[in-house]
C-alpha cells in the first residue's frame, strides 16, 4: 500500500490485551476518502478500544498502523492523530466542564491567539452548531457543566468538526446519538452524509442499527476484540446485520411483546406528581406495576420530573406523592451513576447494603452473592465482579446501574434515559426484565429519547419546555404524535 | 481484587517502612542507646496525634474541600472546660468527661450548620469556628492552671514494662474505627460520598445526614483528644491543641489516604503518627537546630507522600 491511493487510515492485525481480557485480537481496518463507515457490535465487542487505538490514546500490543500511507505504528499520538486531521468524539465526554463552549473548542486550536481569541472560537463553535444543530439554544459563553448531557454530547460532536490550521480528514463518532434526541440525531446524520459527499471520511459507531443501516456506505461488525464482517452497507438488512453481530435474539420479539393487555387504573395509584411550570395538560400518575414513559425532546423537563419524584420519596416531601421506596437508573453514569474507586459488586451492592447488614456489619458474602447473580441476571461480560468498575465497557457499566437498581427494594424505578451505549441484544434483554418486574408489581418511570422504547410503555407523556403537554395511551402512542407534540408552538 | 488490595496495602504500608527506617538511623546515631524509651515516648505522643487523626480522616474522605480546621481551638475548649469542672477531684471525672463530649458534639453541630445552612466551604467554615472556639476557651481561661484529677494523670501516663496503657486503649479503638469504616452502612456511605456525591444521594444514601456525623464526630474526638491531653500534660493550656493542625492532616494523608476523597486507611494514621514523632527525635538527636529540623521535616514529608501516593485513582 503506497500513499499514492488516498487511503486515509489502515490497521493491519492490530492487537491491545488488558491482563486476561482481549479487547482487540488482530483487527483489520481501512477507512478510504468519503467513506461514511459504520462500527457495530455488542458491548465490549472491541469497538472503543479500537477507536482509541486509531485517535492515539492506546498503543496496541502489537500490529501495523497507517496514516496516509505512512507508517506510524511506533510514534502515533493523540497529537499524531490531531495532525493527520484525525478527530475522535467519545463515548465519555471530554469536554472540561469548568470553561465555557468557547474555551473548550479553542482546546482543539492552538491557531487561535492573541486579542479576541475568545469571541473568535465562540464564532467558531457557534457556526458550527448552526450548521449542524439548528435551533440548538447554546450560547459560546455558557459553561459546559452547567448543560444537559445531550447538550454537551452536541458541543462536543461540533467541535470535532471545527476546522483551523490543520485539514480534517477523519471524525470518529463514538454513539454520538446515545444522548441525542429523534431530531438532533438525525441532524447530526444528515450532516454527517452531506460531509461525507464532501470527501470528508467518518466512522459511526451505534447500536442503532438503523442510523447505520441508512447512513454507512460500509459496516464492519465486531465481536470479541474480532472483525466478523465488513461488507458494503447495501449489502446488510436489520436481520442479516444482527445474525452478523452474533445476536440469538430474534427482531421479531419486539413487535411480539409489544402489546401488553392493561387497564389503566385498575392497581392504587403509585406516583403522582405535577411539574412546576403549571402548564400541565394532564398531571402525571403512575400506578403500580405500570411503565410510564416520558417523551418529548431531550432535557425539556423530563430528567427534572424524576428528581423531584426522587427527592419527594427520599426526603418525604410532599411536593409529589410516592408510594413506596424508589431506585434510580443514571443515563449519565459518569455524573450520577458509577463510584470510579469500587469493584463491580460494590457498585451493584451500595443501594441494598442496608438488607445485608449482619449483627451491625456489611456482610461481604451477600455482597458478593448479590454480584454474582447479577452478573448472570444482566450478563455483565467481566472475568471478575472484583474489579474495578471502569474495567468493564460503558455499555456494561450501564447494566450494573441496572443492576443496582433492579437488585434493590424499590418497588419504584426511575430511568433517566438509561439505555445510552447498551447493545441491542442486552436492550431486549432489559426490556424484557424489566416487564417481568412490571408483571410482580413494580413501577417503572421511563425517560428515554429512543422512540422505539417507549412502545414498551403502557403510558407516555410528553414534555416540552419543562411541562406536560400530551397525556397518550399504549393504542395511542405514535411517533408523529410524539414530534407533533414536542414541537407545538415553535412549529 | 489482588490489584486493590496490593495498592491499598502499599497506601499504608509505606508510613510504617518511614518510621522503622527513622527509628534505625537513630538507633544507630546513638549507638543503641535509649532506643525503646524512644518508642515508649513515641507509642505516648503519637497516640493523641491518632485520636485526631481519625477524626480527620472521615472528614476528609467524604471528598475534596472537606477538612476540619478547628481541631486545634476544640482540644483548647475541651481540655480548660473539663479542668475547670473536675477542679481536680476525682470525683467529677465522669462528669468532667461528659462536659469535654458536649463541648465536641456542640463544636461538630457548629460546624455543621456554617457549611450546610450558610452554605460556606468547610475550610473557611471551620477556620472561622475555630477563632469562635478559641475565644470562648479565653474567656473561659481562668480553669487553665488547675492540675487534673489524679486519677486521669495517672491514667494518660500508666505504662505496663514500657507499653503505654493509653497507646493500647487508643490502637483497640483504632481497630474499631477500621471496621466502622469498612463494614459498616456509615462507613461505606462515607467512602461513597468521598468519590461522587451526586451519585450518592442517588444511590440512595442520605448525604447530608453522613457529612452531618461526620463532622460531629471529628469534633467529639478532637474532644477526647483534649480532655485526655491536659490529664497527661499536668493541666490544659490554650495552645495545647496548635501543633495537631498541621499534625492531625499531615498523618492523615502520609498514612495513605487519598486527600481527592473515597479512599481512606486507618493503620496508616498509626505508622504516620509514629514516623512523625521520630523524624522530630531522630533530627534532634542529631543536634539540628530548630530551623533545621523544620526543614527537614517538611522536606521529609513531602518525599514520603511523593512516593505514597504513587497510585493515585485513574480519572
Amino acid at each position: 500500500m503506497t500513499a499514492s491511493d488516498g487511503t486515509i487510515v489502515s490497521l493491519e492485525n492490530v492487537a491491545k490485551h488488558f491482563g486476561a481480557v482481549r479487547a482487540l485480537d488482530g483487527v483489520d481496518l481501512r477507512v478510504d476518502p468519503g467513506m461514511c463507515l459504520g462500527l457495530v457490535g455488542h458491548n465490549g465487542a472491541g469497538k472503543s478500544t479500537l477507536m482509541n487505538a486509531l485517535a492515539g490514546i492506546l498503543a496496541p500490543d502489537r500490529g501495523v498502523m497507517k496514516v496516509h500511507g505512512h507508517d506510524l505504528t511506533d510514534r502515533y499520538s493523540v497529537a499524531v492523530a490531531g495532525q493527520n486531521g484525525i478527530r475522535c468524539v467519545f463515548q465519555e465526554l471530554s469536554l472540561c466542564p469548568n470553561l465555557t463552549v468557547a474555551e473548550n473548542a479553542r482546546i482543539f486550536h492552538p491557531s487561535l491567539t492573541g486579542w479576541g481569541w475568545k469571541r473568535r472560537a465562540g464564532d467558531m463553535i457557534a457556526g458550527k452548531l448552526d450548521e449542524i444543530f439548528p435551533g440548538h439554544g447554546i450560547q459560546p459563553d455558557d459553561i459546559v457543566g452547567d448543560l444537559s448531557i445531550g447538550k454537551r454530547q452536541m458541543v462536543e460532536i461540533a467541535r470535532a468538526f471545527t476546522v483551523t490550521d490543520a485539514s480534517l480528514h477523519l471524525v470518529i463518532l463514538d454513539e454520538p446519538t446515545s444522548s441525542l434526541d429523534a431530531v438532533t440525531s438525525k441532524q447530526l446524520l444528515d450532516f454527517v452524509r452531506v460531509e461525507v459527499d464532501q470527501g470528508l471520511s467518518c466512522i459511526l459507531i451505534s447500536h442503532m442499527l438503523g442510523e447505520v443501516l441508512d447512513y454507512c456506505d460500509r459496516i464492519v461488525v465486531m465481536k470479541d476484540g474480532l472483525v466478523v464482517a465488513a461488507r458494503a452497507g447495501a449489502e446488510f438488512n436489520r436481520d442479516t446485520l444482527v445474525a452478523a453481530m452474533g445476536n440469538v435474539v430474534e427482531m421479531e420479539e419486539i413487535e411480539e411483546h409489544e402489546a401488553r393487555e392493561w387497564q389503566r387504573g385498575k392497581t392504587p395509584v403509585a406516583v403522582e406528581a405535577k411539574t412546576d411550570t403549571g402548564n400541565d395538560w394532564a398531571p402525571f400518575i403512575a400506578h403500580k406495576g405500570e411503565i410510564v414513559g416520558l417523551a418529548g425532546l431531550a432535557a425539556h423537563g423530563q430528567t427534572r420530573m424524576l428528581l423531584k419524584i426522587y427527592e419527594a420519596a427520599m426526603r418525604g416531601r410532599k411536593t409529589a406523592t410516592v408510594s413506596g421506596p424508589v431506585a434510580l437508573v443514571a443515563g449519565d453514569r459518569q455524573t450520577d451513576g458509577i463510584f470510579h474507586l469500587w469493584s463491580i459488586s460494590r457498585n451493584i451492592g451500595i443501594r441494598s447494603l442496608r438488607g445485608m447488614v449482619r449483627r451491625g456489619l456489611i456482610d461481604p458474602v451477600a455482597e458478593a452473592a448479590m454480584g454474582r447473580e447479577w452478573q448472570d441476571r444482566i450478563k455483565i461480560k467481566t472475568p471478575d465482579m472484583n474489579d474495578n468498575i471502569l474495567s468493564l465497557s460503558g455499555g456494561n457499566q450501564q447494566k450494573a446501574l441496572f443492576a443496582r437498581a433492579l437488585a434493590s427494594d424499590a418497588e419504584i424505578i426511575l430511568m433517566d434515559d438509561p439505555m445510552r451505549g447498551v447493545d441491542v441484544g442486552t436492550k431486549l434483554e432489559v426490556y424484557d426484565l424489566i416487564r417481568d418486574e412490571a408483571e410482580k408489581g413494580r413501577t417503572f418511570l421511563w425517560y428515554t429519547t429512543e422512540m422505539d422504547e417507549l412502545y414498551n410503555c403502557d403510558h407516555t407523556y410528553v414534555f416540552r419546555d419543562g411541562a406536560i403537554v400530551a397525556d397518550l395511551t399504549r393504542k395511542e402512542l405514535s411517533e408523529e404524535k410524539v414530534l407533533q407534540s414536542s414541537f407545538k408552538e415553535s412549529a | 481484587m489482588t490489584l486493590i488490595k496490593q495498592l491499598s496495602a502499599k497506601a499504608w504500608i509505606w508510613s510504617f517502612i518511614g518510621m522503622v527506617l527513622v527509628w534505625l538511623v537513630t538507633a544507630i546515631y546513638t549507638g543503641g542507646k535509649g532506643s525503646a524509651d524512644v518508642i515508649t515516648a513515641a507509642l505516648s505522643f503519637a497516640t493523641f496525634t491518632v485520636i485526631v487523626g481519625i477524626g480527620q480522616m472521615f472528614v476528609i474522605t467524604t471528598g475534596p474541600g472537606n477538612v476540619d480546621l478547628s481541631i486545634p481551638s476544640t482540644i483548647s475548649l475541651s481540655g480548660a472546660v473539663a479542668m475547670k469542672i473536675m477542679g481536680g477531684s476525682d470525683a467529677m471525672l465522669i462528669v468532667g468527661f461528659l462536659a469535654s463530649l458536649g463541648c465536641g458534639l456542640a463544636v461538630g453541630m457548629f460546624n455543621y450548620m456554617l457549611i450546610r445552612v450558610l452554605r460556606i466551604p468547610p475550610i473557611i467554615a471551620t477556620l472561622s469556628s475555630s477563632f469562635l472556639i478559641l475565644s470562648t476557651a479565653i474567656a473561659y481561661g481562668r480553669g487553665l492552671k488547675i492540675k487534673p484529677p489524679p486519677l486521669l494523670a495517672d491514667f494518660t501516663t500508666a505504662q505496663v514494662s514500657g507499653v503505654p496503657v493509653l497507646a493500647v486503649v487508643i490502637i483497640l479503638f483504632a481497630v474499631v474505627m477500621s471496621v466502622v469504616l469498612n463494614r459498616t452502612l456509615y462507613g461505606r456511605a462515607v467512602l461513597a460520598i468521598g468519590q461522587n456525591m451526586r451519585a450518592a444521594w442517588l444511590a440512595g444514601i442520605n448525604v447530608e445526614r453522613i457529612r452531618f456525623m461526620t463532622y460531629v464526630l471529628s469534633a467529639v474526638l478532637a474532644a477526647i483528644c483534649g480532655f485526655l491531653l491536659s490529664g497527661f500534660s499536668g493541666g490544659a493550656s490554650l495552645n495545647m491543641g496548635q501543633e495537631y493542625l498541621l499534625a492531625s492532616i499531615a498523618v492523615v494523608v502520609i498514612g495513605g489516604t487519598s486527600v481527592a476523597g473515597g479512599k481512606a486507611n486507618i493503620p496508616g494514621i498509626w505508622g504516620a503518627a509514629m514516623f512523625m514523632f521520630l523524624l522530630v527525635t531522630m533530627l534532634n538527636t542529631f543536634g539540628a537546630s530548630a530551623g533545621i529540623r523544620l526543614i527537614m521535616t517538611g522536606l521529609i514529608i513531602v518525599a514520603v507522600i511523593t512516593i505514597a501516593g504513587g497510585d493515585e485513582p485513574q480519572r
